[in-house]
């Protein structure tokens, strides 16, 4: 019986680590790449689906930074399109939806098309945000993509427009 | 007992985890969903109008980097393993036509492309991240989905493996 519970948790390890390893496998590349957002600007799925349930001014302001062929098919509840923020009329719009907002508003920009390390709206959409003087924002972390880290996990999605 | 059936969930699931990373096997062994589009050159795409050829669908787009490796490559395919009966879509998942038209005309591609929109998507299954290649048997049944960046070269065999049958 011991040496069942050992093979048990030496399957339950390896189960995690190729997860991990396939997640992660993915190379960074390109000067306004998602990798550009500071560590300590990231915020994982599963800390924005508590945030999304809070009131007032906890709430943060959503914003989809990525294509409206994937915003139409899902998007995070009450998100803003203001994207492809690669594109110049990306960044257009993210700072017209943005130009109310008070300069300390908690703001999450996401996207998820690509892996992280190959999103080119993240970096661009950041970057935009933070020269506007906007003091608190964050990244999603998006290791896969929308789909495979927040749809299939089961979080809120919207679809339509 | 408790505690071994505590260690059988833990283990479970581990491997529930090691699997999400995995293409979803949503369409898997399914026929593949029908769509009648007009590619960028104005010709009528019908997907059951391939049937009896193997069919490499390609969900791309022209911001994605990874697409852009891929495509000149699924290109070279088309013109290698055409008459044996292979056929490339490439389906951009942009939101307007003419930056994908710059990039065909960059990669001097040749297959026909299609605008895809949201409705195609969800069709298969939700697109939400790309690249996404689906590979589609001669019998219509899609035999292959692959999420993300491939091996190439791998792909590559089980194209020539479809193409045999």
């Amino acid at each position: 019986m011991r040496r069942l519970f050992k093979c048990i948790v030496f399957v339950s390890f390896m189960g995690l680590v190729s997860g991990a390893h396939a997640q992660f496998s993915t190379p960074g590349s390109g000067s306004l790449a998602a990798t550009t957002v500071p560590q300590a600007q990231l915020m994982q799925p599963a800390e924005l689906v508590k945030l999304l349930k809070a009131n007032g001014s906890d709430r943060p302001v959503v914003f989809q930074v990525g294509s409206f062929v994937m915003f139409q098919q899902a998007h995070i509840p009450n998100a803003g399109f203001a994207g492809p923020t690669s594109q110049q009329n990306g960044l257009i719009l993210l700072k017209k939806f943005a130009a109310p907002l008070k300069k300390d508003q908690l703001i999450v920009i996401y996207c998820g098309c690509c892996p992280w390390g190959r999103c080119p709206n993240i970096g661009p959409a950041y970057k935009q945000l933070r020269d506007l003087g906007f003091t608190n924002v964050k990244a999603l972390y998006l290791t896969n993509n929308f789909g495979d880290d927040w749809v299939s996990k089961g979080y809120p999605v919207e679809r339509g427009e | 007992m408790r505690r071994f059936l505590v260690l059988l969930a833990c283990g479970f699931m581990a491997i529930l985890c090691g699997e999400s990373a995995q293409p979803s096997p949503d369409l898997m062994h399914k026929a593949a969903p029908q769509f009648v589009r007009t590619d960028l050159s104005g010709q009528k795409i019908d997907l059951k109008s391939y049937r009896g050829k193997v069919v490499l669908l390609n969900f791309w787009a022209t911001w994605c980097a990874p697409c852009q490796v891929e495509l000149p490559r699924f290109d070279a395919w088309q013109k290698t393993f055409g008459a044996e009966g292979l056929q490339v879509l490439a389906i951009s998942m942009d939101d307007g036509d003419a930056p994908v038209r710059r990039t065909v005309r960059r990669l001097h591609l040749d297959v026909p492309v299609v605008m895809g929109d949201a409705k195609l998507g969800e069709a298969y299954g939700g697109v939400l991240g790309l690249p996404i290649t689906f590979l589609i048997g001669r019998d219509g049944v899609v035999a292959e989905k692959v999420k993300g960046e491939t091996d190439l070269d791998k792909l590559e065999t089980r194209v020539r493996g479809l193409l045999a049958h």
